[in-house]
């Protein structure tokens, strides 16, 4: 195996003494004091995520936005200055490439965050849809991410600036923020449900950010907890938010996911139109369905959903939710299965396990 | 060490506890085990009248990221199981050696020549965690 890809915070997550595993072709701490605690801290305060680990490139010139509109299933002609929208990418088959952010510096200069372990494929899709008045580059190497999640997010942050972040309104981004003496980018997005911002700044600049942000409890109440991999996954998983690899694929497309608001079909072209146009014309065959195990155990990925003799569909997704202290999943299900309310079967280990379908999220922000 | 290893135990190489009272075996995690688990969430415990042998599958435990075999150490026949860890399996973590899993009869003078002393035990973990 290749050398594991290492962010600019590893020694951090080495310090702080994380369990390190390898996602994506990097070496991420997946949990540091225990994924139930770093949950409910997100929850509840604000934890720190190192998500360097994800791939930025930058889509500059005067073609940037067309260039957008035909890779990109969502809108990008709505985005104005400072705005973020999130869209998959398709295959012309209809298939999913990835699921991105757009962010708009303006209508000629757009950054592009993707998922860590599909850069080095997005680049190369990109690069081959690329047209002559638009420059595509990788900015992966010299771009160091941190997340702040939870609801303390915004007190802790703004005690490192004097920017005004609280008008600074969800899907929005100030391009230049001074954060505690260094330059960075900010905006109020995230992966976990609750209100937050995540930092782009330089991989130099990471650690001391990082260091001034766990520090900022001291004086104003609970300090950052240190977050892993194992937590956003849970956090992720509990407002329903799909993951590459899990809900979405290059043989999933966004519709089976659920994702109608994030294709236009009123935009004009764009790569998959057609193939994702006849399948929303003849229906689709699997959805996506929230699950909750009414049994003891924990629902996890690739386990066959029953109903009598016939498997209906397959887990896609599953933890256990410290949120709501039971086990929560998300499962493809022919699409005359989801009912919410209905009891169907998982199989566990050869056993079959009673299991609700709810609708989703299983947990809205401030619900508990 | 930051781990607890308890004197008077037997262990396996997979990190579980066994301790002999005559022909009865009570069988656990050890404290290093917990801690490299972390948040166990459920267990699915063996079957009472369960005939087990040594290094066989006898309980699965679920953290939230994983799914862990709990492998017997001795041949022998289930005969009790500890049912708080259903309601309450975090005791796994809160106290591993108090938290037993089974209890396990084994024929008299059973002997497993594969466990591993405290010393030895001590030694095992001490190279794992340094690795």
């Amino acid at each position: 195996m290749a050398e594991l890809l290492k962010t600019p915070l590893y020694e951090k997550h080495v310090a702080l003494k994380s369990d390190l595993v390898e996602y994506g072709g990097w070496l991420m701490p997946v949990q540091y004091e225990g994924v139930i605690t770093e949950v409910h801290s997100t929850r509840c305060s604000a934890a720190l995520f190192d998500t360097s680990h994800m791939g930025e490139f930058l889509v500059e010139g005067a073609g940037a936005t067309e260039f957008l509109q035909e890779v990109l299933t969502n809108d990008v002609s709505v985005l104005n200055e400072g705005r973020i929208i999130y869209s998959p990418i398709c295959y012309p088959h209809g298939g999913t490439v990835d699921d991105i952010l757009i962010y708009c510096y303006h209508p000629k200069k757009y950054l592009l965050v993707v998922n860590a372990a599909n850069s080095a494929k997005d680049y190369a899709w990109l690069s081959e849809k690329v047209r002559p008045g638009v420059v595509l580059s990788d900015l992966s190497a010299e771009t160091a991410l941190i997340a702040i999640q939870g609801p303390n997010s915004l007190s802790a942050l703004q005690s490192l600036t004097d920017a005004p972040l609280e008008q600074l309104r969800y899907y929005r981004f100030i391009p230049q923020v001074e954060l505690a003496g260094v330059n960075c980018m900010v905006s109020r997005t995230g992966y976990t449900g609750e209100d937050g911002f995540e930092i782009y700044c330089a991989p130099d600049k990471a650690a001391s950010i990082w260091d001034k942000l766990l520090e900022t409890g001291d004086d104003c109440g609970p300090s950052l907890t240190p977050a892993g991999l194992g937590a956003r996954d849970v956090l992720r998983l509990e407002v329903s938010l799909p993951l590459y690899g899990n809900e979405l694929s290059e043989k999933i497309t966004p519709l089976e996911a659920g994702l109608f608001r994030f294709v236009s079909f009123k935009k004009g072209f764009f790569i998959g139109r057609e193939a994702l146009q006849k399948q929303k014309e003849k229906g689709l065959t699997r959805q996506l369905a929230g699950l909750v195990l009414q049994d003891r155990g924990v629902l996890r990925k690739g386990y066959p959903v029953i109903e009598g003799e016939n498997e209906i569909g397959v887990v896609s997704s599953g933890t256990y939710s410290p949120t709501l202290n039971k086990s929560i999943g998300m499962a493809f299900l022919a699409p005359d299965k989801v009912t919410p309310g209905n009891l169907v079967e998982v199989m566990i280990r050869n056993k079959p396990r009673s299991a609700r379908i709810v609708n989703m999220p299983f947990y809205r922000r401030g619900s508990q | 060490m930051k781990w607890e290893i308890r004197k008077g135990l037997k262990y396996t190489k997979t990190h579980e506890w066994a301790d002999f009272k005559g022909d009865l075996v009570t069988v656990g995690i050890t404290d290093y085990a917990q801690d490299m688990l972390k948040d166990v969430v459920y267990i699915e415990p063996p079957e009472i009248g369960q005939k087990v042998q040594a290094g066989e599958s006898l309980a699965v435990l679920e953290s939230v990221k994983a799914v862990t075999d709990f492998y017997a150490s001795v041949d022998g026949e289930v005969v009790e199981i500890n049912e708080t860890l259903l309601e309450q399996p975090e005791l796994l973590n809160e106290d591993p050696y108090g938290a037993w899993v089974a209890k396990i009869q084994v024929d008299t003078g059973y002997e497993n020549p594969n466990l591993l002393d405290e010393d030895e035990y001590a030694a095992l973990v001490k190279k794992e965690a340094d690795q």
